[in-house]
């Protein structure tokens, strides 16, 4: 990479850090969502939903154990959201025209804004591990060094999914239905608060909506990850899902183009 | 440093907002004069990569818009119409970024601006909250990092609305000088008549289209009129213009 685009980036990620560490309730509300569903949600379930001896765990675990990768993939949904709150704020502020007046190609441009956005979501979940210790999680210590390319590249696609929808997004006032259509249905139908096997035996549609949601592949992804295991499946999953994501994501950023 | 369109044609939806418009514009001070709604903000988009055009062409510097964007880009700095700094960071940290995105280093940008920053009073108020400014700062600090990477080429889009008179006084002599000094290309959309001298440039647009295009002093010659007030009276329709 040569100076100038070293320069760039480097521009990009402080700036993004600089503004996430000003809103210091944005990093307080991104820490005490899961934190609620650890303690208290699970605290409560724990009894309800039995969890089996299942890959990548050797022996029985506790419930809190088995939503931990799930509740750190919802910090990175959040996230990943939250930057396109924040590209759809600086498109009406105007900040957007700045960033697309750079010299520099556009597509560099939005991947240093997603490698900025994938840093935050690694910094948060982070956090979350370490008071998740206190709750007594259990994660091998080589767990988060091998953890660690994951969350990136989850981190990478939802923030690339968040750059597509706020294209789609045309006013802040929108974001709502971000929540509703998106973030929910995504985290809910997934297997980051039960597993899939108990989804099947509930309702067998909705074991395959389940299946097919890219998000089961990112909490799959991580739950292995956190155990130094690779699950190749959701990481081709989440591969395939991160290109097409980013492919569209860049697609939205072309200049209006003013034919009839 | 010149800035050419040829035959540029934009819509919203069916509505034509630009209209053939072709134009040639050379080193110096160059005043887009027009009502609200005429096209400048459109043309300001088309010129700066932003919007692309329906058809037609931009060439500045020699540079084809849609061929070598990267050079154009490299030699330009913008004003837009409306602020585009980031408020809850500082004068410094606002300058950096865009040096940034330009792939210029921070003790570079602070370098290249030194002078600019002194002359503009802003020097005390590097590290001060772009929110804690006032409007006329805000102003100069977006002027400031428009000339960061030391363009060829200047386009300011009604840099001085809603300013007060020694704000816009302070701005509009600024810009003057730096054509004459850095011989730059300045394109200077605006809707107030005082801002425009006998010997700018003056190209006056409405609906889309060029009305007028020459020194402001013979325009009025051609045109038997004693103003600029008078002349835009003359060629548009309009009565939204400030004197």
């Amino acid at each position: 990479m040569n100076n100038r685009y070293l320069s760039c980036f480097n521009g990009i990620v402080k700036r993004e850090l600089l503004r996430f560490f000003q809103q210091r309730s944005r990093l307080l509300s991104a820490l005490i969502r899961p934190l609620l569903w650890l303690i208290v949600f699970a605290a409560g379930f724990r009894a309800a939903l039995g969890v089996s001896i299942m890959e990548p765990y050797g022996t029985y675990i506790t419930y809190q154990q088995y939503i931990t990768p799930g509740l750190c993939c919802m910090i990175i949904l959040f996230n990943g959201m939250q930057s396109s709150l924040s590209m759809v704020y600086d498109r009406e502020m105007g900040s957007m025209k700045v960033l697309l007046m750079s010299p520099l190609p556009r597509p560099f441009l939005l991947c240093c804004k997603l490698v900025a956005s994938a840093l935050l979501s690694l910094l948060q979940v982070v956090i979350f591990l370490l008071f998740a210790q206190l709750v007594d999680v259990d994660i091998p210590l080589m767990g988060y060094v091998s953890a660690i390319p994951a969350i990136f590249l989850i981190a990478f696609f939802l923030g690339a999914l968040g750059l597509m929808l706020s294209n789609l997004i045309k006013q802040l006032e929108n974001f709502a239905g971000v929540m509703n259509f998106v973030i929910f249905p995504m985290f809910f139908l997934s297997s980051a608060l039960y597993p899939l096997w108990k989804m099947q035996e509930a309702s067998l549609w909705l074991y395959w909506l389940c299946q097919f949601n890219p998000f089961t592949a990112c909490v799959e992804l991580l739950r292995f990850a956190l155990y130094t295991q690779v699950n190749i499946m959701a990481l081709t999953t989440v591969l395939i899902a991160t290109g097409i994501a980013s492919f569209f994501a860049l697609m939205s950023f072309k200049p209006l183009h003013g034919g009839k | 440093m010149n800035i050419v369109t040829n035959e540029l044609t934009f819509y919203y939806g069916k509505k034509l907002a630009i209209d053939s418009l072709s134009l040639t514009l050379n080193s110096g001070f160059n005043v887009l004069l027009g009502p609200n709604g005429a096209g400048k903000s459109t043309l300001f988009a088309m010129l700066t990569g932003l919007y692309q055009a329906a058809s037609g062409a931009i060439k500045i510097n020699g540079y084809d818009l849609t061929l070598d964007r990267s050079n154009i880009m490299k030699s330009m700095g913008v004003v837009f119409q409306q602020s585009t700094l980031d408020v809850d960071l500082s004068v410094k940290q606002n300058l950096t970024y865009y040096a940034a995105l330009h792939g210029i280093s921070s003790t570079q940008a602070l370098d290249n601006i030194s002078d600019i920053l002194a002359q503009l009073q802003l020097t005390t108020r590097l590290n001060d909250k772009v929110r804690s400014l006032n409007g006329g700062h805000r102003r100069r600090v977006e002027i400031a990092r428009a000339l960061i990477h030391q363009p060829k080429v200047l386009l300011l889009d009604e840099a001085t609305v809603g300013l007060d008179i020694d704000s816009r006084k302070m701005i509009t002599e600024y810009v003057g000088s730096l054509c004459q000094q850095r011989g730059i290309c300045v394109l200077w959309a605006t809707h107030l008549i005082d801002e425009i001298a006998d010997d700018d440039q003056l190209i006056i647009i409405d609906e889309g289209k060029i009305k007028a295009q020459g020194l402001s002093a013979d325009l009025c010659k051609k045109h038997k009129v004693v103003d600029v007030y008078q002349l835009y009276r003359t060629l548009t329709s309009s009565t939204e213009i400030s004197r």
